[in-house]
């Protein structure tokens, strides 16, 4: 039977075939619920995120945990669905980076400044603009937090607010004073200057709202934006902390270090650096009196200290005409470069670009802490000494404040192409500013908050009961829990002589015996296996015999 | 050379009319946000402060009785009536949106021991210190008609206790024992004994409708099974329960008020231990009710507060006091989750918020994230202390809160000298009770 269907197939072979065919596509159509047109999908699945993007966004490890497992888990599947959001988001970004590439042959840091002007369009080529101010002094300057205002401040007293962008004047004065440093507080309205003998809070308007005379003598200034902080560093070695909001003094520390010349902040967890003439640079807090940190750095004074953004990297520069880079979270010098002529200021960018001044001379670096760096991206010469360096947020803008002006320079790559609307918007209105101020007022963070690890609140409290309770003791110089020694009770009609005090003592005495006596053989315990593993380990080593054996008696 | 220096289109940011909203491009690099664990620590602080800013629970109070309010019932399908007994036998029926008394009866000679309204909504049931079951129409009568129930039963002895079957023309009544009434029927369709002479309230379960549970005055609490001629058991505990009241949720949770000043949740097929014990109260706790959601309840007690709690924590999550409260004999959670209603000794009926900082009526959508967004952050940082103190805190009366603390002074002392016997005495001899093992005497089938 079975060879006769056999033959059979193999006899009508093709015309079976071509009948099955059919029958097999139908049977596939009819499994296939949409018809059979499509074929299966090649890119199945949600699209894949490129790793890289997936490392920005990603918060701390995932926490260990026995208790309440499920409200964690859960929490950390939301969290993981909310940074893989956020990277595909990452692609919807509006705005690119800017570049700069030679051709073959062409350095792009023998590319001037009037090349790069001409070879862009007007509203980009009108950024890169000089302001000739030769009679009031080298000028500071200080950009706002959404870059649109510029705020200029000359050593013989002449303070400018302008918006740059429009070359429109906001204000103008001369304070008849020297003036050591200016910075913008919160919003375009109010900025501080740093004047001889005190600190000055003046209007956008030109008009003096403050004078400050707890804070004297200061020499630098930087502003903590989400704590209002303003921190300044005096010539008579104090670091003070002005909170704007509220307008009180939050913390001043007598640093004990001479005149503080050099200071930066970093932004990421707003502990600021300080530099000083003997090669160190310390970290501090407003919370405590001593350096969190004190670093050695340079073996000549410190010149010029900055943080990059995310608070990973500090470049600084020294009378040793070296430039350093640190990793600060942990601690470790990563590069060192040698500039013929030192870098007297330093100035990081957004995107990570690192210029330094010498002389009258700015150079720009791309890249200064993955790679070594070999020669400068731009280079650019002013016209006076250069005497502060500020990079334009989110602008492709290096401003120079030197002896005679200010010049705007462009640096295409260095400002972040896609700002927050939320956070800080060039192009909000008026009614957006006040409605970001109030809710930045709300969030203002505590001045107790501010810790080399920002995150810090967010970790577990694992100190035991013992470590809280032995610093309570310490700290009230008693044990609070201590049971107090038992003081019998007087007693009436002759029942408290001595001996009936003694009496009443010797019954409660055991009590505390119990404890020692329990304490003492945990001791004698742990000393005799201390001296049984000792014993082991000699005897082990014993055993091995060794050439001087003959000698041993 | 090939040069691009970033320039933006200011069109594309700027919004083209007044009449358009602002255009706000995000981007969500935490580079850009730095401080996240801090700013968020200080909005989950603001949040919690302006929680107990916005915190004001008291609605309205509902004025008219004449005597202490002793019992209330809510209607199955409106939400805004409510039924009302009083010690002197007067029934009322209020609208809860105008706080107004719609419709007055005198239903019984002394107390109004119970009421509950039919699950149709069109009549409703009391029983009262008189002896009778009356039945009557949830419509006011007609003008020039006489208010006359439907229905009169006489019994025996006084009914204490009151409750409505979930769908079946069928009610239960408890006094000296527990009787199943058939609504056309005058004479209970079964009784149900179990030694004990005196019960003192009955309960439907609202998910499985043919069990009830009764609490007796022996200090126990009796399960019974409608469809069975004999109760299935009893847990006895150290001291009597007032009331009982099932989760509507979880169809074998009920809760107990008990009079050592403590709630007990049970599941009914182990009562050996109470799953939760419920501390907080000051004195004897006399009502307890369910919300909807069987999430939370909230219980009313001798000491002149009412508390919610939680179902699975032991302490509660607020209370509710006021100078002019006294003794709470009976509260209700209206059928939206948004409303606890309180009858108390001084003859008014209070309406409170359950959420006492939620705002009420229309929310817009962005009210609405605004709230969901400051729970969350609540909750994530409920557990910091500084933030746990502020969401603790509460006012009490200084009578209740020198009373807590001497409870507090002797549960310590109690327990210091548990521990004292222990230490002193033969390891194993004497074995750690835990708290719910405590107030369990025994479980009898």
């Amino acid at each position: 039977g079975k060879t006769k269907d056999d033959n059979k197939t193999e006899g009508q072979p093709e015309q079976q075939k071509r009948q099955q065919t059919p029958i097999k596509k139908k049977r596939k159509r009819d499994e296939q619920p949409d018809g059979g047109k499509k074929k299966s999908d090649p890119f199945h699945g949600p699209a894949p995120i490129p790793k890289h993007k997936l490392e920005k966004f990603k918060r701390k490890g995932k926490i260990q945990g026995k208790i309440q497992k499920d409200i964690i888990t859960r929490s950390e599947e939301a969290s993981e669905m909310a940074q893989k959001q956020a990277a595909r988001f990452d692609l919807l970004l509006p705005e690119d980076a800017g570049f700069l590439e030679g051709d073959e042959d062409e350095d792009t840091c023998m590319i001037s400044q009037e090349d790069i002007a001409d070879a862009v369009d007007i509203t980009s080529g009108a950024k890169y603009f000089n302001l000739k101010l030769c009679q009031f002094g080298p000028y500071r300057l200080d950009y706002s937090r959404t870059g649109r205002h510029l705020l200029l401040g000359g050593r013989r007293g002449h303070v400018a607010c302008v918006d740059w962008q429009s070359k429109k004047l906001v204000c103008e004065l001369n304070v008849m004073e020297s003036v050591n440093d200016v910075k913008w507080l919160h919003t375009e309205h109010m900025f501080a200057v740093a004047q001889k003998k005190w600190l000055y809070i003046y209007d956008s308007n030109g008009i003096e709202l403050h004078c400050i005379r707890k804070f004297n003598d200061v020499l630098r200034m930087q502003f903590l934006p989400y704590h209002f902080l303003l921190a300044t560093a005096s010539a008579t070695s104090f670091l003070q902390y002005l909170d704007v909001s509220v307008g009180k003094e939050v913390a001043a520390i007598c640093t004990k270090t001479g005149r503080l010349d050099v200071m930066c902040q970093n932004p990421h967890n707003a502990v600021i650096h300080l530099g000083h003439p003997n090669g160190t640079v310390t970290l501090w807090s407003p919370n405590q009196k001593e350096a969190l940190v004190k670093m050695l750095c340079h073996q000549g004074g410190v010149r010029s200290v900055t943080v990059d953004k995310t608070g990973t990297y500090m470049i600084t520069s020294g009378m040793d005409k070296k430039m350093k880079v640190f990793d600060i979270r942990a601690f470790k010098p990563l590069r060192s470069y040698f500039l013929p002529t030192g870098a007297s200021c330093l100035s990081l960018s957004q995107r990570g670009l690192l210029s330094a001044a010498t002389g009258d001379i700015v150079q720009v670096y791309r890249d200064v802490w993955s790679t070594p760096v070999t020669k400068p991206y731009m280079a650019h010469r002013v016209r006076g000494s250069v005497w502060g360096l500020g990079y334009c947020p989110f602008e492709d803008v290096l401003g120079v404040g030197h002896g005679e002006g200010f010049t705007s320079m462009l640096v295409p790559g260095a400002g972040e192409p896609n700002f927050d609307g939320l956070d800080a918007n060039p192009y909000r209105s008026a009614k957006q500013r006040q409605e970001w101020e109030v809710k930045a007022l709300l969030e203002k963070i505590q001045p107790e908050l501010i810790t080399l690890d920002p995150s810090e609140l967010g970790h577990v409290d694992r100190a035991t009961f013992e470590q809280r309770h032995q610093d309570r003791v310490e700290a009230l110089g008693f044990d609070p829990l201590g049971k107090e020694k038992f003081v019998p009770k007087h007693k009436k009609k002759g029942r408290s002589s001595a001996a009936g005090i003694e009496r009443r003592k010797r019954k409660v005495a055991h009590e505390d015996q119990r404890d020692v006596i329990r304490q003492t053989v945990e001791d004698r315990m742990k000393l005799e296996e201390e001296r049984n593993r000792m014993k082991e380990k000699k005897a082990a080593l014993s055993g091995k015999r060794s050439a001087l054996d003959r000698f041993k008696k | 050379m090939k040069v691009k220096v970033l320039s933006r289109n200011p069109d594309d940011y700027v919004r083209e009319t007044k009449h358009d909203i602002q255009r706000v491009p995000r981007n969500y690099d935490p580079s850009l946000h730095p401080f996240e664990v801090s700013r968020e620590y200080t909005r989950a602080l603001n949040a919690t402060k302006l929680e107990r800013v916005f915190a004001k629970p008291f609605l309205a109070s509902l004025d008219g009785h004449r005597d202490g309010v002793n019992c209330l019932a809510k209607h199955p399908q409106s939400l805004s009536t409510l039924l009302s007994g009083s010690c002197d036998g007067e029934v009322k029926v209020w609208n809860l949106t105008k706080h107004e008394c719609v419709r007055t009866l005198q239903a019984h000679e002394g107390f109004v021991r119970g009421m509950v309204v039919r699950h149709c909504g069109t009549s409703f049931f009391t029983i009262g210190d008189d002896k009778t079951i009356k039945h009557w129409k949830m419509e006011a009568p007609g003008y020039g008609e006489e208010e006359e129930p439907l229905n009169t039963i006489l019994g025996k002895a006084v009914f204490t206790g009151l409750d409505h079957h979930q769908k079946n023309a069928v009610f239960a009544t408890c006094g000296h024992q527990v009787d199943i009434w058939d609504e056309q029927r005058s004479t209970p369709i079964r009784s149900f004994t179990w030694g004990v002479d005196s019960f003192s309230s009955v309960r439907f379960n609202p998910v499985e409708t043919e069990l009830l549970g009764s609490c007796a005055s022996d200090r126990s609490i009796v399960l019974y099974d409608m469809r069975e001629s004999t109760p299935l058991k009893k847990v006895i505990m150290t001291m009597r329960t007032n009331t009982i009241s099932w989760n509507p949720m979880e169809a074998y949770y009920f809760t107990c008020a008990n009079e050592d000043y403590n709630l007990y949740t049970y599941d009914m097929r182990h009562l050996e231990n109470p799953v939760k014990v419920h501390v907080d109260h000051v004195s004897a706790v006399l009502d307890v009710d369910y919300s909807p959601t069987g999430r939370e309840f909230v219980s009313a007690s001798f000491d002149k507060t009412i508390r919610i709690f939680p179902k699975d924590s032991a302490n509660s999550r607020e209370v509710y006091h006021t100078k002019r409260m006294q003794h709470v004999i009976c509260v209700k959670w209206s059928a939206d989750n948004k409303y606890v209603l309180s009858g108390s000794d001084e003859m008014n009926i209070r309406l409170w918020k359950a959420n006492a900082a939620e705002k009420l009526g229309v929310l817009s959508p962005r009210e609405k994230q605004a709230i969901h967004y400051s729970q969350k952050l609540k909750e994530k940082f409920q557990h910091h202390p500084q933030i746990k103190r502020i969401a603790r805190h509460r006012h009490l009366p200084k009578v209740i809160y020198h009373q807590k603390n001497e409870l507090k002074v002797m549960k310590e002392a109690r327990r210091r000298k548990e521990r004292n016997v222990r230490k002193h005495s033969k390891p194993g001899s004497v074995p750690v009770v835990s708290e719910k093992e405590k107030h369990v005497v025994s479980v009898v089938k």
